[in-house]
């Protein structure tokens, strides 16, 4: 068993399968689908709350969604926890600043790689919400709940990645 | 069932920190915290983030709606638009392929020891959900509102019962795995 935790990576079926009945657990015990970007909106408000002293009643998104930290901002918190914890067991946790791939077509610049990364952050969270959801939100919980909202998404998702993927990469 | 448990809050917020301990393990065992397996997904020369999906989704799909058929879990789906979902499905894919994480990801990647994943991608997503949370009102009002779709699920647009459409989900999905396999994708 330990063994098998430590494995620097596993069949990406088993990964996948385990996340599967992840979802049934919080279906289950939490009534909630597994999504993360609501719970970036949540901090983006606190933090914003914190810094320009707004309240709920500044903004209508908040009332709905307030800045508060809820299950999912935990969820998202076990994430980088959860992840820690896999790649220390096998080795692999390592500080790195630029991708392999990306330094390889674009120059190890860092802040070239944070600028990029920082601008794609931002088209992400907008979208995220915009869309109401993300890759786990629609791509996982939505599609296993057959909703016609997150297939519509997720085709959203991977044609514009796909395409902006090729468009980059030639450059 | 567990109505009392869902409404225990500090209880809640334990299970959702043990799930997201779950699910970073998994996203990391599967390799899809690494920024080169997304952006392979993207460039269509790695498929291992579609082999993580589908096959969550082909299990989650089989689990949950044997569970809603005993009456045990709610469903928590709604009525998406054109304005809304691709509208905001093709802000996001562009995110996407700039940043190559998604928001689960992204912190998975951080616990992995991603430098950029932190300071650009994380900063990058609480900047972009506040961006949308200021425009909220004109965005919901003008564009959510374009082409809103008759119904929420894909059994009710094809007219057939929820237990055949989930069976024929699953044998395309396999039908994809099974692909993949083939071309050893």
């Amino acid at each position: 068993m330990i063994e098998y935790l430590m494995e620097p990576q596993w069949s990406p079926y088993v990964a996948g399968a385990g996340i599967g009945i992840l979802l049934w657990l919080s279906f289950l015990f939490s009534n909630k689908p597994l999504g993360c970007s609501t719970a970036f909106s949540r901090i983006s408000g606190m933090i914003e709350f914190r810094l320009l002293k707004k309240t709920v009643d500044d903004k209508e998104y908040y009332r709905i969604f307030p800045p508060e930290t809820d299950w999912q901002v935990m969820m998202v918190m076990g994430i980088v926890i959860g992840a820690f914890l896999s790649s220390v067991l096998s080795g692999t946790f390592h500080i790195t600043l630029i991708p392999e791939t990306f330094s390889y077509a674009f120059g190890d610049n860092f802040l070239f790689r944070l600028i990029i990364a920082l601008i794609g952050g931002i088209f992400m969270g907008l979208g995220a919400r915009w869309s109401w959801g993300c890759t786990s939100g629609h791509g996982i919980s939505g599609l296993s709940q057959l909703s016609l909202a997150s297939l519509v998404a997720v085709l959203g998702f991977f044609i514009a990645g796909i395409s902006t993927a090729m468009i980059l990469y030639s450059l | 069932m567990f109505d009392k448990l869902h409404s225990q809050i500090s209880v809640q917020k334990f299970f959702g920190l043990l799930i997201g301990i779950g699910f970073g393990f998994c996203l990391q065992k599967g390799g899809v915290t690494l920024y080169d397996t997304i952006i392979g997904q993207l460039l269509l020369t790695d498929f291992t983030v579609v082999k993580v999906m589908v096959s969550a989704v082909i299990i989650g799909m089989i689990g949950i709606h044997l569970m809603k058929s005993m009456g045990w879990v709610q469903f928590h789906t709604f009525t998406g638009s054109i304005g809304s979902s691709l509208i905001g499905g093709l802000i996001f894919g562009l995110g996407f392929a700039l940043l190559g994480y998604c928001p689960g990801t992204v912190a998975g990647a951080i616990g992995q020891g991603q430098v950029d994943a932190l300071l650009g991608g994380a900063i990058g997503i609480i900047i972009g959900t506040g961006i949308f949370a200021h425009f909220y009102p004109i965005i919901n009002s003008k564009i959510h509102s374009i082409g809103i779709f008759p119904v929420e699920t894909i059994p009710e647009l094809i007219h057939l019962p929820r237990f055949i459409v989930t069976g024929l989900m699953v044998i395309v999905m396999i039908g994809i795995l099974w692909i993949l396999e083939i071309f050893r994708l």
